[in-house]
């Protein structure tokens, strides 16, 4: 479903991913671990074509296609969906509009806004004087609506208290088990790894992609318990 | 009077350009209406009672009290104003009168390099409360044509005036309205000024003159500024007394042309509040918009205060929708209505669902 072949990203004339070689199949949901500044994000961007984050090197396939000259929305179009990090607030925009944009089905779009707890945010302007929890809420919330075949998640539990980290889990986990979807889940803390089913996760360092299919909570526990220097020495006797 | 469709006399197209100016031909939806053409008069009528609607001409021949308003907000605030018009309406909304249905008005340019000059006044008796939808409109065939408006406002005590004027001109036509209106104790005078389409050249700059205890202005405008356009477009409120407040809201995108977006507060009293808020798009390179905002008072209990940002939709924005999507056109098109809120005119729903309506079918045609 997606391959990403050899992919090199330059950011501002340095090299950020360097030969990433990653596959996800369908229903294949892939866990990817690193620290900070590792190059997570800007392969996520690179994937769904953001300004500024052309491929250097390689290419990536999404269902047989090459994304190389498609703009973001033909991406969008083909099936592919990204929860943002950070999104931007969209001043005038507001998140009911949107979700009719992406949805037709009205009873859809209020069934959703009761489960996620939008009801005071969908009459607001986009991403305006959210907290943390809100922001990623209302990121799911459009994303459930768009219904991608393969869903970008970068770091969808960084900010949010147990409560919500819980509520979104449930949400995504049954977005996720419905037939041929597939995910590739950033995450920093793991809390996810708790409510997302996931077969296989990878590690970004230094723009490299290391230990792609190990079992992600097994992965996990091991950079928990001996920290990313590990995994440097580690890769290194390889 | 029995409803009937008002006969115009308009060709189809015109009748589009008129209706694209805020006009409902219908008036179901309207309590008196008024049509001039160049410098005739198409049509003028009153649904409802406690409302004259007259071409000014007929006014001062028929009501000599008329004539002592004549010019009056003008030698107010010491500006002189043009004698040579012609046409123009005469709007009396009698003493507690509430009209709920709003007064429309329509001044239409026809012929080719016509200049049309017209004298409007306004009179909101005491107590009254009228909403006044007023279009200015040209046909296709009024190339380099020419529009002065001169408009003078009487809000009475208690009064309520909420005048909303759509300009809807052509690429080739200069506009210059001037207007004065003079609110007294408690009365309200709220202008909303909606310029979508290209016109020339637009100069104008409403003044508010704040008399009485109480009294209130608000000044809101949307602003469209198409490639080869100048628009010079401001309003002042100076404040007379004490507890009179205002608002100065503008919001203005730049396709290609330029926009001046003025403001003036002036408080000459003291216990005065106000605010003045300028925000600017610009879309096109060629684009220029320059916010002046000025705050001006020599008084210590005053509250006058100001905001203007001008900017660029950011990459951010459009590829956030683009991600959902949006190709990035509909992104910067739906950004764009966005900040040309209609919300922030100050309309009854019925109103506001009419100028969303007619800034959707402007906009689809203008993105």
């Amino acid at each position: 479903m997606l391959e990403v072949r050899n992919v090199s990203v330059d950011i501002g004339g340095n090299p950020v991913l360097k030969n990433i070689e990653l596959s996800i199949a369908p229903g294949d949901v892939m866990v990817m671990f690193g620290p900070n500044g590792s190059g997570k994000s800007t392969l996520v961007k690179a994937i769904m074509g953001f300004g500024g984050y052309s491929l250097a090197g390689g290419s990536i396939m999404y269902k047989g296609r090459d994304l190389k000259a498609m703009r973001i929305d033909e991406r969008v179009a083909l099936g592919i969906g990204i929860m943002y990090q950070h999104p931007p607030k969209v001043r005038g925009v507001r998140l009911r509009q949107l979700s009719r944009f992406l949805c037709g089905d009205e009873k859809k779009i209020e069934d959703l806004t009761e489960t996620l707890s939008l009801e005071d945010l969908v009459d607001r302007d986009i991403n305006f004087d959210l907290s943390g929890g809100e922001m990623k809420r209302s990121e799911l919330f459009q994303i459930s609506l768009q219904e991608p075949d393969l869903l970008l998640l970068d770091e969808p539990e960084s900010g949010v208290d147990i409560e919500n980290i819980s509520l979104m889990g449930k949400v995504l986990n049954g977005y996720l088990k419905k037939k041929e979807r597939s995910a590739l889940i950033i995450t920093h803390t793991g809390y996810i790894l708790d409510y997302v089913e996931a077969r296989r996760g990878c590690l970004m360092i230094d723009g490299q992609l290391w230990c792609a299919g190990r079992p992600p909570k097994e992965m996990f526990e091991e950079i928990k318990n001996k920290g990313y220097g590990f995994c440097r020495e580690c890769h290194g006797k390889k | 009077m029995e409803k009937n469709k008002l006969n115009t006399g308009l060709g189809k197209e015109d009748m589009e350009n008129v209706a694209a100016s805020g006009m409902d031909l219908s008036e179901e939806t309207r309590s008196a209406s008024f049509l001039q053409q160049d410098d005739r008069i198409l049509f003028s009528r009153s649904l409802m009672e406690g409302i004259d609607i007259i071409s000014v001409e007929e006014a001062l021949e028929k009501h000599p009290d008329v004539r002592k308003l004549y010019g009056k907000a003008f030698r107010m605030v010491g500006k002189e104003f043009p004698g040579d018009t012609k046409g123009g309406y005469f709007i009396r909304v009698r003493a507690g009168a509430r009209v709920e249905m709003p007064i429309q008005s329509c001044l239409f340019l026809k012929a080719l390099g016509f200049r049309q000059r017209v004298h409007n006044l306004i009179i909101v008796e005491e107590g009254a409360r009228v909403y006044l939808i007023t279009g200015c409109a040209a046909s296709k065939a009024a190339h380099e044509s020419f529009h002065l408006g001169v408009s003078e406002f009487f809000v009475e005590k208690g009064a309520y005036l909420n005048f909303t004027m759509i300009h809807s001109w052509r690429e080739d036509i200069s506009v210059k309205p001037m207007s004065v209106a003079l609110v007294e104790e408690g009365g309200s005078f709220i202008s909303n000024y909606v310029c979508l389409r290209p016109v020339k050249e637009i100069a104008m700059y409403p003044t508010a003159l704040l008399l009485g205890r109480g009294a209130k202005a608000s000044f809101n405008s949307l602003i469209l500024s198409h490639p080869g356009t100048l628009q010079d477009i401001g309003a002042r409120v100076v404040f007379k007394s004490p507890d009179t407040s205002a608002e100065i809201i503008s919001r203005a995108v730049s396709l290609g042309g330029k926009v001046i977006a003025r403001g003036h507060l002036k408080s000459e009293s003291a216990g005065t509040k106000a605010h003045l808020e300028c925000r600017g798009l610009v879309i096109s390179e060629k684009g220029t918009i320059h916010a002046i905002p000025e705050l001006e008072t020599d008084l210590r209990d005053v509250d006058l205060s100001h905001e203007a940002a001008i900017g660029k939709i950011s990459k951010e924005e459009i590829e956030y929708l683009c991600s959902r999507g949006m190709t990035p056109d509909q992104a910067q098109s739906v950004i764009i209505r966005g900040f040309m809120d209609v919300d922030i005119l100050a309309l009854p729903e019925a109103l506001r669902k009419e100028m969303k309506d007619l800034e959707d079918k402007t906009l689809e045609g203008s993105l």
